[in-house]
């Protein structure tokens, strides 16, 4: 097996295929959805069974899957699941089960257009159901947003290390654009699989039966009938919530020193308003790009601080405004914020961006 | 009076397995969980597994399994029990995996996982209860409940045009590639206590050997549900279930000779 | 250095491995590289186009207005793309599939007999790289032995045999380009 690092022409969804065998995950269980299929395509293409010793399994639903990830991860295991936007509903089932009885364990949603069953094109319109979830309950998942190939590829090593340390589930938050476009990707060396040996010792929680005559039994269960009992839960739920907020919040900061006028976009669209700002650069505007890298725990500091020195900010969403709500909420009337937005699967131009983004800059 | 202390090891001829607690049981009298609870915690101390057994709670009567039987349990969302040990097995296959569900769980929200999970043929067991009846829930229509039978959705009886017929799974499962054992069986007298735990090793020792899946049935009493003694409760189960769901083996591919 | 790069024409007809081997002659050259095609993932024939990106530095927005290099390969990709060329920028075309000549003079035309060089050939299958040998010899953005580096990645191995004529197509395609008009500089 190759344990260096290897450059490839990639599409976003098989970059994500690849990192997972290279990073050590233990398991992938998925069901087939447009447009993120060339994920277990990849896997059963690729055999890890055959070296990493990583288990490979298409499911018969994404019910199925997350409630694979689930067990998985409960037993210490390091697994994944992917689909894309109806499927994640389906997932929603078992998502809060997963945060309460603080199990590890990757959901990759590719987003797609909607409501329903929608477009098969590049989206954004799932912000609100992977930030406040569809699930019940008062729960969060981490959530990163990749804007490239590389980014998916190492936000699985990154992924993989959040949800193991906080043992909460994570979810890359990719679209059907970062997922079909190629890119080159350098991937990253193999990382071995954990043995017995390593899970038991990092993992002293996991329900496996390792160990067990030296312990008392393990049980993942998020059912309690005293509801006072149900609150503490909830409690040291939400102080780890806390300081996942104060330790893990990303973001990338593209030319805003100087801005006057700052972009906040994620993801693809991230992309695209990336490329506004160069064009406008070149044109002498002082124009920037803050784009969430993590889109929960959100960058509100960042937000605030900048929209406490700009003199305008703009939205860029393939959606309806979703992110939006969170960059009012946390600049707090500093500034004035536009949107620009498209959804059901229609992408956004640079052009576009540039056009609109000129009119603001001209009326202000 | 005087008392004579006759506990001592050598006088032993029945204990309770060294993997059952002591916490309460929340079960009815009468019910056949206790029953087949311990059944499991005695095979699992008798085939020295329980480092590398996981077992899979469901949503009904015996969500608290756990609470009970001193391994490592996970509490699967209501159906899904078979899934999370499908993905148990593959990522753990020395392992034993089994789940323990009932029939509302097994035969009804969790038709698919179930059916996929035994046509995978992952060598796992489960264990399913039939009694007929949602007990947790209070008493409603299972997707067992047999014809003319009374529960609260059904209260003047089920009758195929309002509800349909009565599930047998266990037929279907026997006709899937990927069981190598499936079974019937009930916990009403002591002689069906034995055979039932003698199905229940055949599957453990399946799932260890990796054989294929197994499904071992027992046909339950719910009293509670049923609104009886459970005295009458297991003459109910004689007289009205087993001619519905005759006990035997429906399956075994293998040889135990 | 970047060239911002059109592939259009039918799907099948090899528009978007095209791309997907000038990527990787690309990433050959030690380039960023992006590869984007427009097409619905589940969509099969009808028209397909893919943008390709070549770039020294980090590459932006992957989704573009305004070209450097068009490839069409049919009319309607001719009468779309031709007005997102870059003034001094290079069109280039197979005179089989096109009906109304491209009319800019501020841009670079060339054409390129693919079609019928690949009937000539009795191998369909080698239209592409004679395409891209074309476009590889007006805008030498890549060399022709990264670009046979990158059919040894594309390509599946038991495909590799096919390699020494492709590179032959590609050298071929290289020969026969002929431009038809250079771009007037206002």
């Amino acid at each position: 097996m190759q344990t260096d690092n290897e450059t490839l022409l990639l599409k976003g969804n098989e970059a994500i295929a690849h990192a997972a065998i290279r990073y050590g995950f233990d398991g992938f269980f998925g069901y087939p959805i447009t447009p993120q299929s060339e994920i277990l395509e990849t896997l059963s293409l690729l055999r890890p069974w055959e070296t990493t010793g990583m288990v490979v399994l298409q499911s018969e639903s994404e019910v199925a899957s997350i409630n694979m990830i689930y067990a998985g991860g409960s037993s210490g295991k390091c697994v994944l699941t992917s689909s894309s936007s109806i499927g994640i509903s389906l997932m929603q089932e078992v998502i809060p089960y997963m945060a309460i009885c603080e199990i590890p364990g990757l959901i990759v949603s590719v987003q797609r257009g909607g409501p329903g069953l929608g477009t098969i094109q590049p989206s954004q319109s799932d912000y609100y159901q992977a930030v406040y979830g569809g699930g019940n309950g008062d729960y969060h998942v981490l959530v990163l947003a990749p804007s490239s190939v590389q980014e998916s590829c190492d936000m699985v090593g990154l992924a993989k290390e959040l949800m193991m340390k906080w043992r909460t589930p994570v979810m890359i938050l990719s679209d059907g654009s970062i997922g079909q476009m190629m890119e080159k990707c350098v991937l990253p060396p193999y990382t071995p699989r954990r043995t017995d040996e390593e899970i038991r010792r990092e993992c002293p929680w996991a329900t496996n039966g390792l160990g067990l005559k030296g312990r008392k039994p393990n049980v993942s269960t998020s059912l309690e009938l005293d509801q006072n009992l149900m609150e503490q839960r909830n409690h040291a739920l939400q102080a780890k919530y806390m300081r996942i907020k104060q330790e893990e919040v990303r973001a990338e900061h593209y030319m805003t020193e100087d801005a006057e006028l700052v972009i906040v976009a994620f993801g693809s669209a991230a992309r695209v308003a990336m490329g506004t700002v160069d064009e406008m650069r070149e044109h002498g505007h002082r124009i920037g790009l803050l784009r969430p890298i993590t889109l929960w725990p959100f960058p509100d500091q960042d937000i605030l601080t900048l929209a406490s020195r700009v003199k305008q900010m703009v939205v860029v969403e393939l959606n309806e405004g979703q992110m939006l709500r969170d960059v009012e909420w946390a600049a707090r009337f500093r500034c004035p914020i536009s949107f620009i937005g498209h959804c059901g699967g229609v992408t956004i131009t640079p052009d576009e961006i540039t056009h609109k983004v000129g009119a603001l800059l001209s009326q202000g | 009076m005087e008392s004579i202390n006759i506990k001592s090891p050598q006088n032993i001829v029945y204990a309770k397995p060294r993997l059952m607690n002591d916490t309460n049981m929340h079960y009815c009298p009468g019910c056949g969980h206790s029953v087949v609870h311990k059944l499991v915690a005695e095979i699992l101390d008798e085939m020295g597994v329980e480092e590398k057994t996981i077992g899979i709670c469901p949503v009904g009567c015996a969500v608290f399994a756990y609470r009970y039987v001193d391994i490592d349990w996970i509490e699967a969302a209501h159906g899904r029990a078979p899934a999370c040990a499908s993905a148990l097995k593959r990522l753990w296959p020395d392992h034993l995996i089994f789940t323990y569900q009932g029939d509302g769980d097994l035969a009804c929200i969790g038709t698919a996982e179930t059916i996929q999970t035994l046509n995978r043929g992952d060598s796992i067991t489960i264990i399913f209860i039939n009694n007929a009846i949602y007990g947790m829930t209070g008493g409603q229509m299972a997707p067992t409940t047999l014809m003319g039978m009374k529960t609260s959705t059904c209260p003047y009886g089920r009758q195929a045009d309002l509800h349909g017929f009565p599930l047998k799974i266990s037929d279907i499962a026997a006709t899937l590639e990927g069981t190598c054992y499936v079974t019937r069986q009930a916990v009403n007298t002591v002689g069906n206590i034995r055979r039932a735990r003698k199905a229940i090793r055949q599957a453990f020792e399946n799932s260890m050997q990796g054989r294929g899946s197994s499904l071992v049935e027992i046909v339950s009493t719910c009293s509670a549900g049923w609104k009886m003694t459970p005295d009458q409760s297991n003459q109910w189960l004689a007289d009205n279930m087993l001619p519905y769901y005759p006990l035997g083996d429906l399956k075994n591919t293998v040889d135990n000779k | 250095m970047q060239e911002e790069i059109i592939i259009s024409g039918f799907g099948g007809q090899g528009v978007l491995s095209m791309g997907k081997i000038l990527a990787y002659g690309g990433i050959m050259e030690g380039k960023e590289v992006t590869w984007m095609p427009s097409y619905g993932p589940e969509q099969r024939g009808g028209t397909a186009n893919v943008t390709v990106i070549l770039s020294d530095k980090r590459i932006t927005s992957p989704v573009l207005n305004a070209y450097d290099t068009a490839i069409v390969l049919n009319q309607p990709s001719l009468d779309r793309f031709m007005p997102l060329l870059k003034p001094g920028g290079t069109l280039i075309y197979d005179p089989a599939s096109i009906l109304t000549p491209p009319t800019r003079t501020d841009i670079n035309t060339y054409s390129i007999p693919a079609m019928s060089e690949a009937a000539n050939m009795q191998n369909a299958k080698v239209f592409n790289m004679l395409l891209l040998g074309g476009l590889i010899h007006v805008r030498p953005i890549v060399t022709v032995e990264n670009v046979v580096q990158g059919l040894h990645k594309t390509l599946p191995e038991r495909h590799h045999h096919l390699i020494p004529m492709n590179e032959q197509a590609i050298r071929h395609g290289m020969e026969i380009i002929t431009q038809e008009h250079k771009a007037e500089v206002k």
